[in-house]
């Protein structure tokens, strides 16, 4: 009893410090990323208080519907990527382990899994969710790790299904996404036991798309030189268009970094100083290692301008159709980057080194991530024979730090920088 | 009893049977890669289904291709492609299940050279109306795109004959099953193996021939009940192609006498619907199939499944294969040797890797573990 009331207690606490912030940021002239993530967070964890639903989500799912229904959206693998970040990984993965989950599963999964039976991690946990939404747009991992955590919450799934497009969007595929969106409003009125509201959802979206074209913006402005940001500072930035596009606030936010970067761009002022060379990243960032890595590649006069990771929330926004918002969804959601067979990655990719205007591809084979890793290796070729420019390829794990070999890892990459060094010279000459 | 020799041949050397049954037939051969293929229609269409179960040895070419964290059931089955062996093919087909199958039709896309290459983009949830249409939905433009690469036209006639052959197939096969759960001295571990595969591979109407043949044998031959003192054990898991397994099970003092595996009972569970729309009748089995873990049908009903099957069939205990690298079995794993847990049935873990550990070593395990029983 007593520790209910310290819990409750608590949870004031942290409900009145979100408010409070709240308040006292409306004087600031645009949030910061930690405010605005403390707010979320605490309003997130007060939901119990307040009334609130909570639906675990994951990163590729359509956000959209949970907001026009009031409900908070949480992230595990945005947590996934705090835990990484933190190192608190390791420990976490470890009792996953211990649990009987194989230390070859993908570790966002495993923490968060392990994460959920203790009242640890970073924020000391997440809020326990009151439904599950799984979207498989990004691998077959999350349909199993939501089934854990349904089978451990008790609380209702739902699995949003969208078929790998491997060489085309199909009629049958579009056909079936589309009727799995009424399922899915379906599902949130039965949740929240109340009529799905279709013009909130609308009003939603159109902000959601339009924080789209913002991100897409932003990260546009890499393509001046120097570059006004780094794909570090993307990994930073993108928190807000992973967890809460559609709301008012994030496009506020985005609208202030862009007016930030266009003035950066003005003043000829470059992320890395003395840009020299220009690179792109592949795959989920080594969160554990950002700033180690952010320095090795600066110290070298590189920047890495871009990345096919922060670009897949906004890549489908060709498919968005004014009329009706709503049927663009079935699109803008299973077309996604990692839903698309690895000849179709290639070709993206290779668009994305012509348009960033870059010297090599960094490509990290993330043991983690199986759908985004596999392939990598023919995506290497098809790029070293179209492009010809050096790539490197290292191996790691996202959220996991307990196999980085840094004295590696830094003996390949001034390797790899002298390639494209010497590349340069004799281009020059 | 030599007609089990005549499908150990045919598994021994299965290439050369098939380039052989081209010879002779001029029909076409389309591998493919798991139980959730819709060979019913491949057969109809007057191919030969082959599946493909990729090499446990030597691999090194797919290394070119596959990172060293990928399972060896799709790293073999690429260094197979890759190597030319199989240019007996004619096309290859990919049900979709698993994200590191889903990567390898894109691999073999991109380096592998068949006539044809034809994706099945199934549904992963099973269990919905919506998904029930889509798998449909999918199996009809499976069918066109097959008729366009055979060059053929399927009809529901064709389509409703192989229906019939595949039904007397698995019907035939649940017998065995059954027969060899009670009298498992009547045929090895190891040639029982064989003929699972073989289904796999073999001209189907032959392979309905000769096992009926097989069946009327074992029935009318004598004896080979189960040893008193045997322990009973399922197998579970990844897909196994290791029949020697079965063997050092066997010589550890356990017999199998039902497994869950898609290279076992899962490819035979299910009859199809011979009064219903052929490609429905094949949607409907799907669904209603015990799953593989790469789908979805609910939370717990593969453990009840397994459950089920150890207590129909009297086990003892249940050895759990996991192949290295295989997501959807790990995860799976941890909640199921709980239900097993709490209901007092023994449970050993097995990690596959590429090849099996030393078979003296393995033995060992074994024995510990049927000791406990
Ligand atoms: S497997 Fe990859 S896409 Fe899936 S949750 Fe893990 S990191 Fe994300
Ligand atoms: S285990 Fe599942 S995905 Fe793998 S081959 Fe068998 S049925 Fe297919
Ligand atoms: S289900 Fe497992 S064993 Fe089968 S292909 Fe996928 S990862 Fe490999």
């Amino acid at each position: 009893m007593k520790k209910q009331i310290l819990e409750f207690l608590k949870t004031i606490l942290i409900f009145s410090f979100g408010k409070f912030k709240k308040f006292t940021l409306r004087f600031k002239k645009t949030k910061t990323m930690k405010d605005m993530m403390i707010v979320y967070y605490s309003e997130a964890k007060s939901a119990r208080l307040t009334g609130k639903k909570v639906a675990w989500i994951t990163s590729g799912g359509p956000v959209e519907p949970l907001l026009a229904m009031g409900i908070i959206p949480v992230y595990p693998e945005n947590y996934g990527a705090m835990i990484g970040a933190s190192k608190m990984g390791g420990g976490l993965c470890e009792k996953a382990e211990a649990m009987g989950y194989s230390s070859d599963l993908c570790s966002y999964a495993r923490a968060d899994i392990a994460c959920a039976t203790i009242n640890g991690g970073p924020l000391q946990g997440l809020p326990k969710p009151d439904m599950l939404v799984c979207c498989n747009n990004i691998c077959g991992t999350v349909l199993k790790w939501y089934e854990v955590q349904a089978r451990y919450f008790n609380v209702p799934l739902f699995i949003l299904d969208t078929p790998i497009c491997h060489t085309e969007y199909t009629p049958e595929i579009a056909k079936y996404v589309r009727s799995q969106f009424d399922e899915y409003f379906a599902f949130l009125e039965s949740a929240c036991k109340r009529k799905f509201n279709y013009d909130r959802l609308n009003e939603v979206l159109l902000r959601s798309f339009q924080t789209q074209v913002l991100w897409q913006e932003i990260l546009d402005t890499t393509t001046n030189k120097p570059s006004p940001m780094t794909a570090f500072d993307a990994f930073f930035h993108m928190a807000l268009i992973v967890t809460l596009r559609g709301t008012p606030e994030v496009i506020d936010y985005y609208t202030a970094l862009l007016a930030t970067m266009k003035e950066r761009v003005t003043r000829g002022i470059g992320a890395v100083p003395n840009e020299k060379y220009r690179l792109l990243w592949d795959n989920i960032p080594i969160w554990h290692r950002m700033k180690w890595l952010s320095q090795k590649f600066a110290s070298q006069s590189a920047c890495l301008v871009a990345d096919t990771y922060t670009s897949a929330w906004c890549g489908t926004l060709k498919y968005v159709s004014g009329d009706n918002p709503i049927d663009s969804l079935a699109e803008v959601y299973t077309r996604i980057y990692l839903n698309i067979g690895v000849d179709e990655m290639a070709k993206m990719i290779i668009a994305m080194i012509d348009k960033y205007d870059v010297d090599g591809l960094v490509l990290h084979s993330n043991r983690s991530c199986k759908p985004y890793s596999f392939g990598q290796l023919d995506i290497q070729r098809i790029v070293e024979q179209e492009r010809g420019i050096p790539c490197l390829m290292i191996e790691a794990d996202m959220a996991d730090e307990r196999s980085f070999s840094e004295s590696q890892i830094s003996t390949r990459i001034d390797a790899f920088m002298e390639i494209i060094k010497e590349r340069e010279e004799t281009s020059k000459k | 009893m030599e007609k089990i020799t005549e499908f150990k041949n045919i598994i021994t050397d299965s290439y050369a049977y098939c380039r052989k049954y081209k010879e002779e037939t001029g029909k076409k051969i389309v591998g493919y890669t798991c139980s959730y293929t819709p060979e019913e229609i491949i057969y109809a269409a007057g191919a030969l289904p082959f599946r493909l179960f990729g090499t446990n040895e030597g691999i090194h070419l797919a290394d070119a291709n596959l990172q060293s964290y990928c399972c060896s059931l799709v790293r073999g089955i690429l260094e197979e492609g890759l190597s030319g062996r199989l240019d007996f093919l004619d096309g290859a087909v990919f049900p979709h299940t698993c994200d590191s199958f889903q990567r390898l039709s894109d691999i073999w896309r991109i380096n592998v050279a068949h006539k044809f290459h034809l994706d099945i983009v199934l549904p992963v949830k099973l269990n919905t109306a919506s998904a029930r249409q889509y798998m449909i939905d999918i199996l009809e433009k499976f069918k066109k795109d097959l008729e366009h690469a055979l060059s053929v036209k399927i009809t529901d006639a064709m389509l409703s004959d192989t229906i019939k052959t595949y039904n007397q197939i698995r019907a035939l096969m649940r017998k065995l099953y059954a027969i060899r759960a009670q009298r498992t001295e009547i045929i090895s571990g190891r040639d029982f193996h064989s003929i699972i595969k073989a289904a796999m591979i073999m001209d189907r109407p032959l392979f309905l021939k000769t096992l009926g043949e097989v069946i009327a044998q074992i029935e009318k031959a004598p004896g080979g009940e189960i040893k008193s003192d045997a322990k009973r054990i399922v197998l579970a898991g990844s897909i196994c192609s290791h029949p020697d397994i079965y063997d050092i099970i066997e010589n550890a003092g356990g017999v199998v006498v039902w497994d869950d595996l898609c290279t076992g009972s899962r490819y035979f569970d299910g009859v199809l619907d011979e009064k219903a729309s052929p490609l429905a009748a094949i949607a409907q089995r799907y669904l209603d199939r015990p799953i593989c873990p790469a789908k979805h049908a609910g939370l717990t009903d593969r453990g009840e499944n397994i459950v089920r099957i150890v207590r129909e069939s009297k086990a003892d205990g249940i050895v759990f294969l996991l192949l290295k690298f295989c997501d959807p079995h790990a995860f799976d794993y941890p909640y199921i040797k709980e239900m097993l847990d709490k209901e007092n049935i023994p449970c050993m873990l097995l990690d596959m890797e590429e090849q099996l550990p030393a078979a003296g070593q393995l033995q060992t395990r074994f024995e510990t573990f049927i000791q406990i029983l």
